[in-house]
């Protein structure tokens, strides 16, 4: 078996392919191969120069792809990405999160990953390093299906990256135990309030679809509306893009009936943030 | 800095010494520390992230070393639990858990320290949340984590600032006394050494070849072809078996084939199993085997019509049980209330954090075995069988047992290194993996019950009618041990005076149902005592008052007509929740009145458990000697998996001996040197196995007293290998025989008084009943179905607290696997086989506990103690159940309460508006 460990990024594409497997934190490669032996090829992330931390440049900020969930709690970052953080505070465990990876998380694209719809919150990009240079995708285009991302074998994710913005981010997670427990629903907000009513809403729902989901519709009939407002606003929203199943941990309908609790409680919870800072 | 160059070591910094590890970079780290730096300090309980067992530091920060690349830690420092013990924070912890007994069994107490660690040095002052957060990732299957909080948050204070309550350590003392556990220190500095931990290094591996269907047949194909490519050692099948291809625990039950021959009868059996060097079996082809998948039945539902498992078992059916008293059908129509409802639990996997693990040498013509066990001796003659060898020429060594449960009690791993070390003459080892743990050792049975309760218009019980079904899976296992114990048990500790309990074991294609704390009593008391909430609701009572009223009392006939004359000590279990029941119950009042959507529930509920085999012979032996140079050695067979049995039959034999614990050595169970103190299980070692001692060491002073010819009341003591004996200020010193051996020796048998039973059940099943009362407080979210347990107190009549410390960790334990019972397990074959998809509570799902300790006293246990272990577990999922009930008005008859399963009842609760 090889491990490479590249110290530049040239050096880590010029590794790729050949049926190489990219390597962050492992905490979804090791696991994945059950009882049997590691893949045979392995190119490791966590040595290459600058790809790891949060830095904020020309109105993106950059997560760099081996940044962990821990590095995201410990960073100093604006009220917008509370959402983010709350996800990485539940991301497993501690173990966990000093190990596992942002980037890493959406590139397994599991549709119960905590960090995509609190980034989807955010309107994070890719930034997909290639032969052919940079290039940038939507994380809402990136991800097309569960364990299924737009990458090509001779790339990987560089950074994600996520625009300036304002308002109040929040997250929640409903699992049937309160530490290292995978998602029955989640749901991440970022809300900008101007008065006591809501300018802008951000909302998405993991866990309820094949890829989690931003609610533009739901999005929009919160505009206007006032905390005592939301959680009737989102009884009565049609939400067409969550379709849940059954499943070992919930059943589809108790999905369908607490996902709405939970978005209207998110909600809340970022207005009411707002409301005492 | 690469490592593409295969022969590179790995570079790194392990424990302070620098050291270069030649080792796949791809490997686990844990694989690698274990294997090759030796750091068996470091558990594999999952190779998955999900247990935390395997957690160090790296650079400062704790990791599981099973998901990292070993390649990954190149020029980095790795700390392992071994090695904080050289700085002040892993002393403190190591101190800090000892003293709070924090490590029960000791397979995630390296876990627990290492992240503690971590937390630690980040400083400042601590509060119980932050160490849940700090330990969120590790699992712990004994302790219930209320005293791994404590030693955690005791560690993190300055001396200076000890708070009070904080005792120094304990480490003398008798009968009563809060003895730190005698075997405690090796867990706690990481030289504790489990099933996998002992294999030498030249030992070849063994992989079990399993069914992958729930029925199969199977041909294979050639074998001797398969085991020279693939270049193994030995293949093994049935046709390799030399004596019975067959085990079991129970006379008469024993069906379960070491390899399936013909048919595979659950996902997850054994067909074959392949031997050779690591290399050899990581690099192992398709084993060749063509399966043919058959029709299974998974449940009892359909077993009547299924294919017959077993042939001599009509209808699958395994056995029946029964207990009648009185004339329940004729005095039900009479009684002023009646109640009645279906109820239905799981599979509930033990999840112990040790996965099966055994290690085989053969010796001349012996077999030795070390392995993980709660049944030494019933291991040796099961293997001696299956070898067609004399049980004296197996010889079972047991490991320390990181967790048990009553799923080691049955073999496992052990036939397989054993076959295989008997042909090749070489050692041979096996670890189960989770996957294969989960999938192929023994659950608890899932049960259907249907159960109807009368009462008169004071709220007296008239008569209960029970009915319970039990999944006992594809082989006999203990399930005959759950069909006869749960008609005895399923009144629950009440005056039942019309009663009739029917029970079933029926076979169906899933892993064998066997041995799980309570052996089928907490399946039952979760129906019985949540039907006595709803007739305690028609009757207008108080639910603790309805069961006060209703317990068993001294005099009292049980259900099979046994009558305790002393220590049934329920009553006095329910008086002592009393205040805490009013409190909480005016706190939920006052809470519910500004809540709407939150709402806070209050739930009680009883239980009682014989403790020994039911009606059965089942004694312990103790051996004890002095040796010539003055040294006390008791040989202790009563297998600890954690619960405590080497402290608490040391203080036993310590106290009836006349000396301090600290003055005796033990040698453990070791079938070639220690005698059978028959299993752990049934809740019996205190009590049998306790008595064993007490009357070793009463038999070996009475033989101190007789060689000083003093009288009853002198003091025992040793000093320069002599005997010291002081007797009303006088000192008399004793020479001790220079022979070979002990000078002095005894062995001592104690067997549990029982009678057998009738046709209608009714005789004297058990010798000893301990019982419990559990009070539960949560708040349910009625619109997410989530349940947040806020406290438990649970009070337990023990007769007498040997060693009230012990008592508090096996209440706690049992708590938390009883919240699990309650809101998050379920075993789902073929579907849960890992634990991530099988939840069991973490840190931060175990509420304060409170433990109320009666002690009745107890005609026949030793110095008055009873059995405690099932004990705990068995009224907490009732209580849970209860209190959910008293917060939302919603009945959970379907376990488990999941937030789903909630809030489906909370709405179809409102659809009917009852119950
Ligand atoms: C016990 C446990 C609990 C967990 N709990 C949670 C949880 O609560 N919520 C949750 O969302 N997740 C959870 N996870 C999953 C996992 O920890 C996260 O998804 C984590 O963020 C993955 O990051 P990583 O760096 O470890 O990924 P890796 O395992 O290193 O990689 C994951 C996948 O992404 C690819 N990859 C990684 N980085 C790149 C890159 N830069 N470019 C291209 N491809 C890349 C890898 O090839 C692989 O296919 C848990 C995992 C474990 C073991």
């Amino acid at each position: 078996m090889t491990l490479h460990r590249p110290e530049s990024l040239d050096e880590a594409l010029s590794l790729l392919g050949g049926g190489a497997v990219v390597l962050a934190g492992g905490t979804d490669v090791y696991p994945g191969l059950r009882d049997g032996p590691p893949p045979s090829r392995m190119v490791d992330l966590t040595r290459v120069a600058g790809l790891r931390g949060i830095s904020l440049r020309d109105g993106l900020w950059r997560i760099g792809a081996a940044t962990t969930w821990t590095d995201v709690l410990r960073a100093e970052l604006p009220a917008c990405f509370a959402g983010l953080k709350g996800a990485a505070r539940e991301v497993g465990s501690v173990q966990i999160q000093n190990t596992g990876t942002v980037a890493g998380n959406i590139c397994n694209a599991s549709p119960a990953a905590d960090g995509v719809p609190a980034l989807m919150a955010l309107d994070a990009q890719v930034e997909v390093a290639g032969p052919e240079g940079p290039r940038r995708v939507a994380l809402e285009q990136f991800i097309r299906g569960p364990r299924n991302v737009d990458l090509r074998p001779s790339e990987i994710v560089s950074a994600v990256l996520v625009p300036e913005a304002t308002g109040q981010g929040a997250f929640r997670k409903l699992g049937a135990r309160k530490y290292l427990v995978i998602s029955i629903a989640m749901v991440a907000a970022v809300v900008e309030v101007s008065g006591n009513a809501i300018s802008r809403a951000r909302v998405s729902v993991g866990s309820c679809s094949p890829v989690a989901v931003r609610l533009r519709g739901l999005e929009e009939a919160l505009t206007g509306a006032t905390v005592a407002e939301v959680p009737g606003i989102v009884a009565g929203a049609d939400l067409p893009g969550l379709t849940p199943i059954d499943d070992v941990r919930a059943s589809a309908a108790y999905r369908r009936e607490a996902v709405r609790t939970l978005i209207a409680r998110t909600i809340t919870d970022a207005m009411e943030v707002r409301d005492v800072t | 800095m690469s490592l593409d160059d295969p022969k590179g070591g790995i570079a790194l910094t392990l424990n302070g010494e620098a050291v270069i590890l030649g080792a796949d970079p791809a490997a686990r780290l844990s694989e690698v520390l274990r294997e090759r730096a030796g750091a068996r300090d470091v558990k594999v309980g999952c190779n998955a992230g999900d247990c935390g067992a395997c957690t160090v530091l790296l650079d400062g920060e704790a990791v599981c070393a099973c998901i990292t690349a070993a390649g990954q830690v190149e020029g980095r420092v790795v700390e392992t639990q071994r090695g904080l013990l050289e700085g002040p924070e892993g002393q403190r912890l190591a101190a800090a858990f000892q003293r709070h007994q924090a490590a029960q069994c000791g397979i995630c107490t390296p876990g627990m320290m290492v992240s503690a660690a971590a937390l630690l040095r980040r400083g400042g002052a601590l509060n119980e949340a932050a160490v849940a957060d700090a330990l969120g990732g590790v699992l712990c299957r004994c302790t219930g984590y209320r005293k791994i909080i404590d030693a955690v948050l005791d560690a993190s204070r300055h001396k200076a600032l000890v708070a009070e309550g904080d005792r120094a350590p304990v480490s003398e003392g008798g009968v009563g006394a809060r003895v730190e556990r005698l075997d405690g220190w090796p867990k706690v500095a990481g030289l504790e050494r489990f099933g996998d931990d002992v294999a030498p290094a030249d030992a070849l591996s063994l992989r079990v070849i399993r069914s992958p269907f729930h029925r199969a047949g199977f041909t294979f194909g050639d074998l001797d072809a398969y085991r020279a490519a693939a270049g193994l050692e030995l293949v093994l099948t049935a046709k390799d078996v030399p004596g019975e291809n067959c085990f079991g625990v129970i006379p008469g039950f024993e069906d379960q084939p070491v390899f399936a021959e013909g048919e595979t009868r659950f996902k997850g059996e054994a067909v074959a199993a392949v031997v050779g060097t690591p290399e050899a079996l990581a690099a192992l082809p398709d084993f060749p085997v063509t399966w043919e998948e058959r029709p299974a039945n998974l449940t009892p539902r359909g077993a009547a019509e299924a294919a017959q498992l077993h042939g001599t078992r009509a209808d699958n059916v395994m056995c029946r049980g029964r207990v009648a008293r009185g004339d329940a059908a004729g005095a039900m129509p009479g009684a002023a209330h009646v109640v009645s409802g279906d109820f239905s639990t799981g599979f509930i996997e033990h999840a112990y954090i040790e996965p099966e693990a055994a290690v085989a040498r053969r010796v001349g013509d012996r077999i030795e075995v070390q392995c993980c066990t709660q049944a030494p001796y019933m291991n040796r003659d099961g293997l001696a069988r299956i070898l067609g060898l004399a049980p004296g020429d197996v010889r079972i060594l047991p490991t320390a047992t990181g967790g048990g449960f009553g799923s080691k009690l049955d073999l496992t791993a052990q036939p397989y290194v054993a076959l295989a070390a008997w042909r090749l003459n070489r050692p041979v080892r096996i670890a189960y993996t989770r996957t294969e743990s989960i999938a192929s050792s023994t659950k608890r049975h899932p049960s259907e019950i249907r159960m109807e309760i009368g009462a008169d218009a004071e709220g007296r019980l008239v008569a209960e009618t029970f009915d319970g079904v039990f999944n006992t899976g594809a082989y006999a296992s203990w399930g005959p041990t759950v069909a006869n114990r749960v008609p005895i048990h399923a009144s629950g500790p009440y005056l039942t005076p019309n009663y009739r309990a029917d029970s079933a074991g029926v076979h169906t294609n899933t892993a064998p149902s066997g041995a799980f704390r309570g052996f089928g009593v907490p399946q039952s008391a979760v129906a019985q005592e949540q039907l006595f909430d709803m007739l305690a609701e028609k009757l207008g009572m108080d639910r603790l008052a309805f069961r006060k009223l209703n317990c068993l009392r001294n005099g009292d006939p049980t259900v099979t007509g046994q009558v305790f004359e002393t220590g049934m000590g329920i009553e006095a279990c329910f008086e002592a929740l009393e205040p805490h029941w009013a409190w909480a119950l005016a706190g939920a009042e006052q809470f519910n009145a500004t809540h709407d959507t939150v709402k806070r529930g209050v739930g009680v509920a009883g239980g009682w458990y014989g403790c020994g085999n039911t009606s059965m012979s089942n004694p312990s032996t103790i051996r004890a000697g002095v040796t010539p140079a003055g040294e006390v050695v008791l040989h202790q067979g009563a297998m600890d998996i954690g619960q405590g049995s080497n402290t608490v039959i040391t203080q036993i034999f310590a106290e009836a001996l006349g000396v301090s614990v600290s003055q005796v050595a033990l040698v453990g169970p070791d079938t070639d040197v220690t005698p059978d103190a028959g299993k752990t299980s049934a809740s019996r070692q205190t009590f049998i196995t306790g008595n064993a001692a007490r009357l070793a060491g009463a038999a070996l002073r009475a033989q101190i007293l007789r060689l000083g010819n003093v009288g009853e009341g002198a003091e025992i003591g040793f000093e320069d290998g002599t005997i010291v004996l002081s007797e009303g200020g006088e000192k008399r010193r004793v020479e001790l025989p220079q022979d070979e051996g002990y000078a002095l020796e005894v062995t001592e048998s104690y067997d549990p008084p029982t009678l057998p039973l009738d046709e209608n059940g009714q005789g004297v099943p058990y010798a000893v009943f301990g019982t419990t009362a559990q009070m539960a407080e949560l708040e349910v979210d009625l619109e997410l179905g989530t349940v947040k347990l806020l406290r438990i107190v649970a009070a337990h009549d023990v007769g007498r607290a040997i060693n009230p410390l012990l008592v508090e960790g096996q209440i706690e334990g049992g708590v938390a696997q009883g919240l699990g019972l309650a809101l998050m397990e379920e075993f789902l074959p073929g579907r849960t086989e890992n634990l991530h998809d099988y939840l069991i509570p973490t840190i931060g799902d175990v509420p304060p506990i409170e433990s109320i300790i009666i002690e009745s006293g107890d005609e026949h246990g030793p110095f008055g103690a009873k059995g405690l272990g099932e004990h705990c577990l068995i009224p907490t999922a009732p209580a849970v159940l209860n209190a959910i009930a008293h917060a939302s008005g919603a009945r959970i008859h379907h376990l488990p309460a999941t937030p789903a399963t909630v809030r489906a009842a909370i709405l179809a609760q409102r659809e009917n508006g009852t119950e």
